[in-house]
């Protein structure tokens, strides 16, 4: 398949790790920001791997992972006591809230659907007007625009039964926090390729440079995240700390300029709580005040409750700022799974410890 | 079917097709507009002496040795999609539970509830789909039951089949596994759980997904009569491969690796897995099979298996000693990772 198979060349790959472990001089500690590039980091093998190499941290680059508890019981109380038809996507509708998942939601008498797209949701409300239709929104800067989209085409065709239930996040400030981090040990970032499709990555120019770190902009096949480790242990043992594109097929400098205008049309940079991390400063993307009839929070009245969102023993915090690794969480699969999550970083496939779990260790130790 | 009194013709019957173009609830109630849809459209359409005795029960002649009997429910929306549809489904999966169980299938029931509303036309649809899945397996129907439920009691049409074999070859099943034995499946893998997938949801896959719903008879009759040590066999339905393999590794007690560049996936499915973030080996088949054969004899099987209608057949792994994690996944990049278990229906990924 063209643009997927070379990309997964078995030989390459080989070539590439050893060429990656050749130029290692030390054990780089490196983060990948992006959920995705965990889950093809370990669903490849790639990690185990590179061992000896280099140490890699996952970073907090799972939207669904570190969408607030809150947020979930706001759109699981929209479904069954408000009685509106709520959306969003297949993997939202798993991840538990304090009062259940959506799907738990959906058999206790929701009204609760998958889609593929907020057109999708937007269109479902025109062929039901009788219905209150609301799409939760959550995502990084891939997702956003298609949020904003949906919510720029409900305005035009006067759809009055529509809204969006947002918590769209910004990668950028997140890596600034872990890059702040005193207790950190991250030396080098991946940062995600789909996002900066969107945004570009000019603003990490800025990053890099304050902070002292090199970024790669990386994919997420194989050989698109074997290119960008390579490229991050060249700057790192050369002394770099710069920008480089390791993703050219799919991002530019500049980013999207029609998707960044979809964004500025419907959106405000503004600090927003990240599930795990606390509120992250710039961190997040509401709802211009104009639009205020197709946010669900003033269309219902919604305020998201302050509450703990992990128990007391789990260490997610730590894990999705690099400071721990999942098997190292005394939770990690103890009271802690897929199925049982007690922190973020569990709560999707993408998740750190959820993709630990399921590819690469069990009960703490690797066993690849 | 219990009515076993001698049709009465009224002198004007309200033929079915003249009751307007949709099912209502009265076809459901036991009377003569029952007994008109069994007639008109059962038991003219499946004729043969069995059917339409219309007894309380069907009275068949079994040869003499162990029997095989299994039973399905099927619902699926929408009820056509492109390869297949709910009627074929119906037919093929219980006809496919049989053969890999080793039986040949002899008689099949069939269960329908019918949603009040339903056109007859879509209704003569599926049941000519039946007659057709059951005219290439030489499957006869000699019993059923239907009901009509009001509307929105059911989606449109739930079928269930419940078929009865004759065991030709008992199989040991995966208690019968040992280390070193070869993993096969019989075609590109995924091809169901992906079309109906994109039909529901009109995701406008151009060409779309088709998918696999078929009949499994040939193949498997052909690796009996090649006396091949087969361990077992299992159509690899809701969960996939990767549920397959679960299962027969839990049972075994024994790990069981498959290589995912041995896996066969058709170029549609693998589109529709990569854009959505599914798994092909999560994804349902409903004419592909997993084969488990002694260390050695998979390519013998292999031969077998591409000369009976299955030229996409591949060896797709091996079963190892007991390993932590019972079904694993060796990469492009040499390393074995765990093959998740399948939980749910596959949902896709946010991004």
């Amino acid at each position: 398949m063209k643009y997927l198979d070379e990309y997964r060349a078995p030989e390459a790959i080989t070539a590439s790790l050893d060429r990656i472990r050749r130029k290692c001089s030390r054990r780089w500690v490196v983060m990948d920001v992006c959920g995705g590039q965990t889950h093809s980091l370990l669903k490849h093998g790639l990690e185990p791997a590179l061992e000896e190499s280099l140490e890699l941290l996952h970073g907090p680059g799972c939207p669904v992972c570190v969408t607030p508890a809150a947020v979930l019981d706001a759109a699981t109380s929209l479904s069954l006591e408000r009685r509106v038809t709520l959306s969003s996507f297949g993997d939202m509708l798993r991840v538990p809230g304090r009062s259940g998942s959506l799907l738990q939601a959906r058999a206790r008498g929701g009204d609760v659907r998958t889609v593929y797209s907020p057109l999708d949701a937007v269109d479902w409300a025109v062929r039901h007007p009788e219905r209150e239709v609301v799409f939760l929104a959550v995502g990084f800067e891939t997702t956003a625009p298609a949020t904003a989209l949906a919510i720029l085409q409900a305005q035009r065709s006067a759809v009055r039964n529509f809204s969006v239930l947002a918590h769209h996040v910004r990668v950028e400030p997140a890596m600034r926090q872990i890059a702040a981090d005193p207790a950190g040990r991250v030396q080098g970032f991946l940062a995600a390729g789909h996002v900066c499709t969107v945004t570009g990555y000019e603003e990490y120019h800025a990053f890099a440079r304050e902070t002292g770190l090199p970024v790669v902009v990386t994919g997420f096949e194989p050989l698109d995240l074997l290119q960008g480790l390579e490229t991050c242990v060249e700057l790192l043992e050369s002394g770099r700390s710069e920008v480089v594109n390791a993703y050219a097929r799919c991002a530019r400098p500049e980013g999207n300029p029609h998707a960044k205008r979809l964004l500025d049309a419907v959106f405000r940079v503004a600090d927003v709580p990240w599930r795990g991390l606390g509120v992250i400063p710039s961190g997040g993307l509401k709802i211009h005040s104009s639009l205020a009839k197709l946010d669900a929070c003033e269309r219902f009245g919604l305020t998201a409750s302050d509450v703990e969102e992990t128990s007391g023993e789990c260490r997610s915090g730590e894990v999705l700022t690099g400071r721990l690794k999942p098997p190292d969480c005394p939770l990690f699969g103890n009271g802690c799974t897929p199925d049982t999550p007690r922190g973020a970083p569990m709560v999707s496939s993408e998740g750190a410890c959820a993709a630990y779990f399921r590819y690469a260790l069990s009960g703490g130790r690797a066993h690849v | 079917m219990s009515d076993s009194a001698p049709v009465w013709q009224p002198a004007c019957p309200p033929l079915a097709s003249h009751d307007g173009e949709r099912i209502t609830l009265a076809y459901g109630e036991g009377g003569r507009l029952t007994r008109r849809l069994i007639q008109d459209r059962i038991v003219a359409r499946f004729g043969n002496a069995t059917l339409a005795a219309l007894g309380d029960a069907a009275l068949i002649d079994l040869p003499a040795g162990r029997c095989a009997m299994t039973t399905d429910g099927y619902t699926v929306t929408p009820l056509f999609f492109p390869g297949g549809d709910i009627g074929r489904l119906a037919v093929y999966g219980t006809v496919n539970d049989l053969v890999v169980s080793g039986a040949r299938p002899r008689f099949l029931s069939l269960a329908m509830v019918i949603e009040e509303g339903l056109p007859w036309e879509v209704l003569d649809r599926v049941l000519d789909s039946v007659r057709d899945a059951l005219d290439a397996t030489g499957v006869q129907l000699v019993t059923g039951d239907t009901k009509v439920v009001p509307r929105e009691a059911v989606d449109q049409l739930f079928l269930t089949t419940t078929g009865i074999g004759e065991v030709i070859q008992p199989l040991a099943g995966p208690a019968g596994l040992r280390a070193g034995d070869e993993i096969l499946v019989s075609g590109p893998i995924g091809r169901h759980g992906a079309a109906v997938l994109c039909a529901r949801e009109e995701f406008g896959f151009d060409p779309p997904p088709l998918s696999d719903c078929g009949p499994l008879t040939r193949p498997i009759e052909a690796l009996w009569h090649a006396d091949l040590p087969v361990r077992c066999l299992r159509d690899a339905t809701r969960g996939g491969v990767a549920a397959v393999l679960h299962e027969w590794s839990a049972v075994a007690g024994l790990g069981i690796t498959v290589a995912s560049a041995l896996l066969p996936v058709s170029a549609d499915v693998r589109a529709v897995c990569e854009l959505l973030g599914l798994e092909p080996l999560h994804l349902a088949c409903e004419g592909t099979f997993v084969a488990a054969v002694a260390g050695g004899q998979a390519q013998r099987t292999l031969d077998v298996m591409r000369a009976n209608g299955c030229p996409a057949a591949a060896v797709i792994g091996e079963v190892t000693t007991a390993r932590s994690t019972p079904a694993r996944l060796r990469t492009t990049a040499g390393r074995e990772i765990p093959l998740d278990e399948p939980a749910g229906s596959p949902l896709p990924r946010i991004c």
